[in-house]
């Protein structure tokens, strides 16, 4: 895998918290009808040794699987988002879901952390040790268990990568429809704690709509399954929270998906447009005409020229912004589909359409978005990739809005949209090496969350919070409210051991962040309009 | 903030404070469903009603509970969008279809187009919910993709009020299809359920099923091309659009033949009606009174004897899981498969996080 240049420093305003680990509750029993205080998080106690953590978990599993040595755990030390590294006390690759079992309930019982882990490419440090804890890396749950093509679902342990179940549908003519960038790399467990998207999930869903049930353990090593091979379970639908939860409400080894079969063709139409306003009214019109297209994708001029240096696709370099509209199915409503496209784009003003006729030019089309992010890499010594959705007609005005920010903050913006989702990958591009481009980076992209906020949309889209839009949090979501959140993990994870000081930002933290802002005269939060 | 709103905050604080109970209530359409508790106080959400927000190009459409179904998805209607989950519409006492958007979130009931489109828990976007607290707290969104924080709005749909009262959500709509058409076959259930696995493992627009006795109909749902080219390989007799049409409001609705000769049975012969959620491979379950088949499979509807505890075991075996609609002995309707355990103890603790008192009288399938 090539190193794909993700922005690798961080100023300690961003850093993630350090915290100790919960206390042990040693033979306190933790009561079903327990209320747990909303917000209530477990109070800090001494950490537990490496020694005495190692000795604990030396007798579960085989040698080869329990790392503890620095330069054992040093590979683990980050995810995809390199700037933010920490080294846990012990990475543990269990081989079997005993060994899974065991090694929660020996952490629970220390009051130990626990940080499960897929392949790693997380872009917001949801994967990132816990200084006090324990990797539980699932990279050894690799196995496909079952295929079937009545079904049409597959069975497969947590550790398969995402790329890897539509391989092993494709005999059958189906494929796992949710396709993020990394899916030669990225796992279906990192997959269901990110709740990961891609380019097709206006029209298939999300992870959430493609997987019917998770099976896996809670944080004292308890069985759980969540979600069911019908179409509901009894009870509340604990999947839905599951799915999306950055590993902090239990641990998944085993995950069944929904197949979709493969359309029989794809074609995709590239239209150029001279202002973005108009790309951005073309996204909006072609939802109006009633059309789902299979992947509707928007770059920028910037973006465009930095994609076609790096392959070669032959893009229009004198639009403003590409959209990339794809159409999929039969070839009868593929044919139907691509002709009210074209009428659409030509009506919002497109100055240049190009319709794919062959599988080999789609892929000539897609080549330069799929690769937005290493041509970025080429550009700069480092970028900071930002993640917010905000609603589609608002894509034109966010443009404009970066464009402004370029200027005060003295920094280059590349755009790439999953138009179609509203949702923004703008890529920041700066010098770690030089503090003061990483401190106005910093602030421009904070700048690009809070409008996103304000404009009605979120902080993530589909790349997670993890270690690094906690602060952001306290933009988008009362006290209250973040409260609550913390009060639904201890309902799952009472002692709060698992992935515990990601995603929910505590009080204290959104407290000395408002203080910042405040200081600098940005964006006040707390009365933003949202929803 | 709306004084409706602040009112039914208020009322919650209130009931906390004074120990007492509340009965969330919309429509009152799923009242025999939900297992009404007569003694508790209303929570009447039907007052906090309208549409907050809808912007076609995005979507996307913001609704208070209290806003009637019939109204919102004729909203929709006029601007060529739907809510394609097709949720069940049911009479109230007064024959009214009074059904509310809160009503419809909190029952997560969805019609024949589950299978191929999602459920309820799909569409929803974000919600702002009204705790036991007397707090209101939103989750979620108003976009389509949304990671930040726990997905607490899509928990609430069939959630039934164990984790409070919801005041408003925000949907996901999709475009009305362009063709619709019905084929009926002739075909014993068997051969039904193969057929249907067959079609769906094609990328045929095959967007809803039923059988009942020896009769398949499906319905397809999609682009002009793609529903013609399907008509003519699967073949099959084709309904009139009205006549078909009519007939999965009909199923959508459960005022079919069928659940009226199921719901008559069971209050004349001592039978029961129940619905399984099953994995929509499981073979045909013998020998029950009657069965009707949704979902490809998936939901199949029972009427069984009324002392007939094998229809649960069955569903349990198949990897599904059973709920008695109406009829029976012993507790009844809504007698169902009971949770895990690992799992009821984190039902509870949930549900002790957001209504700490117990203010909320939840529907029967939450009292656990």
């Amino acid at each position: 895998m090539p190193d794909p240049g993700w922005a690798n420093t961080v100023p300690p305003s961003m850093a993630p918290e350090t915290q100790a680990p919960p206390p042990a509750r040693a033979g306190v029993d933790a009561r079903a009808g327990d209320a747990p205080e909303r917000g209530a998080g477990a109070s800090p106690l001494a950490p537990v040794g490496q020694e005495a953590l190692v000795s604990a978990l030396k007798g579960l599993l085989p040698a080869h699987a329990l790392l503890w040595r620095a330069e054992d755990t040093t590979p683990y030390e980050c995810d995809g988002l390199t700037a933010y590294r920490e080294r846990p006390l012990a990475v543990a690759l269990p081989e079997t879901e005993e060994q899974v079992a065991a090694v929660l309930a020996a952490c629970h019982r220390l009051g130990v952390p626990v940080v499960a882990r897929g392949a790693g490419t997380g872009l917001s440090g949801g994967a990132m040790p816990h200084a006090h804890g324990v990797t539980l890396s699932l990279a050894k749950f690799n196995r496909i268990l079952k295929i079937d093509a009545r079904a049409r679902t597959a069975t497969v342990q947590s550790g398969v990568r995402n790329l890897a179940i539509s391989e092993a549908a494709a005999p059958h003519g189906f494929y796992y429809a949710p396709d993020p960038s990394s899916q030669i790399a990225c796992t279906i467990g990192g997959n269901v704690a990110e709740n990961s998207g891609g380019v097709h999930c206006l029209k298939y869903g999300l992870t959430l709509h493609n997987v019917l049930q998770v099976r896996g353990f809670l944080s004292d090593g308890t069985p759980a399954t969540f979600g069911s091979l019908a179409l509901d379970a009894p009870g509340l639908d604990l999947l839905s929270v599951v799915v999306g939860s950055e590993g902090m409400l239990a641990v998944v080894v085993e995950v069944v998906v929904k197949l979709t079969p493969k359309p029989q063709v794809a074609r995709c139409v590239m239209a150029s447009f001279s202002d973005v306003r108009h790309a951005g009214d073309a996204v909006a019109a072609i939802i109006a005409d009633g059309l789902i297209p299979a992947g509707l994708e928007m770059m920028d001029k910037p973006m465009t020229a930095a994609v076609e240096a790096f392959v070669r696709a032959g893009y229009d370099l004198d639009a403003a912004a590409i959209l990339l509209c794809e159409s999929d199915g039969t070839p009868e409503e593929v044919e139907e589909e691509i002709a009210r496209m074209e009428q659409v784009l030509l009506r919002a003003g497109a100055t240049r359409l190009e319709t794919s006729t062959s599988e080999t030019q789609r892929l000539k089309f897609w080549s330069g978005r799929k690769n937005a992010f290493p041509a970025s890499g080429r550009l700069s010594p480092d970028y900071m990739c930002m993640d917010s959705t905000i609603p589609r007609a608002r894509l034109a005005d966010m443009l404009l809005a970066i464009a402004d920010m370029e200027r005060r903050y003295g920094l280059r913006c590349c755009n790439v949209f999953h138009a179609g989702d509203g949702n923004l990958h703008p890529l920041i591009l700066f010098d770690a090496n030089d503090p003061d481009q990483l401190h106005r980076c910093e602030q421009f992209g904070a700048e690009i969350l809070e409008l996103s906020v304000a404009m009605g949309g979120t902080i993530s889209g589909e790349h997670g919070v993890g270690a690094e839009k906690l602060n952001s949090m306290c933009v988008q979501f009362s006290e209250t409210e973040r409260a609550q959140m913390l009060a639904l993990k201890s309902a799952f994870d009472p002692q709060g051991l698992l992935n515990p000081g990601k995603v929910i930002p505590t009080l204290h933290r959104c407290a000395e962040y408002g203080r910042m802002h405040v200081k600098r005269g940005a964006l006040a939060f707390p009365e933003l309009e949202r929803f | 903030m709306n004084d409706i709103l602040i009112g039914l905050a208020e009322r919650v604080r209130q009931a906390a404070a004074a120990k007492a109970i509340l009965r969330i209530r919309g429509g009152n359409t799923k009242a025999s469903m939900a297992g009404v508790v007569s003694d508790a106080a209303t929570l009447d959400m039907r007052a906090y009603t309208g549409i907050v927000d809808y912007a076609p190009t995005e979507l996307v459409v913001t609704a208070r509970a209290g806003t009637p179904l019939v109204e919102l998805e004729r909203v929709l209607a006029e601007r060529g969008q739907c809510l394609p989950f097709e949720p069940p519409q049911f009479r109230d006492a007064e024959g009214r279809l009074a059904g509310t958007v809160g009503g419809m979130v909190a029952a997560g009931l969805a019609g024949p187009a589950r299978a191929a489109v999602g459920g309820v828990r799909d569409y929803v976007l974000g919600a702002l919910l009204l705790d036991g607290r007397g707090d209101l707290m939103h989750f979620g969104g108003r976009v389509i993709k949304n990671v930040a924080g726990y997905d607490v709005s899509r928990l609430l749909a069939g959630s039934w009020g164990a984790l409070g009262a919801i005041c408003e959500v925000s949907l996901k709509v999709l475009p009305m299809p362009v063709a619709t058409t019905t084929l009926r076959f002739d075909m014993r259930q068997a051969d039904a359920l193969e057929t249907l696995h067959a079609w769906a493992g094609q990328p045929l627009p095959l967007n809803a099923s039923v059988w009942w006795r020896d009769t398949l109909a499906v319905r397809l749902r999609g682009a002009r091309a793609a529903v013609a080219a399907a008509v003519d390989r699967m073949g099959g007799e084709h309904i009139p659009d009205d006549l078909g049409n009519a007939f999965w409001a009909g199923l959508r609705d459960q005022r079919d033949e069928f659940f009226i000769e199921a719901r008559q049975a069971a209050e004349r012969e001592n039978s029961a009606l129940w619905r399984l959620s099953l994995p929509p491979t499981t073979p045909v379950l013998p020998s029950f009174l009657d069965t009707l088949i949704e979902w490809g499979g998936a939901q199949r509807w029972i009427v069984a004897g009324a002392d007939d505890t094998l229809v649960m075991h069955r569903a349990e075996r198949a990897g599904g899981s059973a709920f008695r609609v109406s009829g029976g002995v012993g507790d009844g309707a809504g007698y169902a498969t009971p949770l895990a355990p690992a799992l009821l103890a984190v039902h509870k603790r949930l549900r002790a996080s957001f209504d700490p008192d117990g203010v909320f009288v939840p529907g029967r399938p939450m009292r656990f």
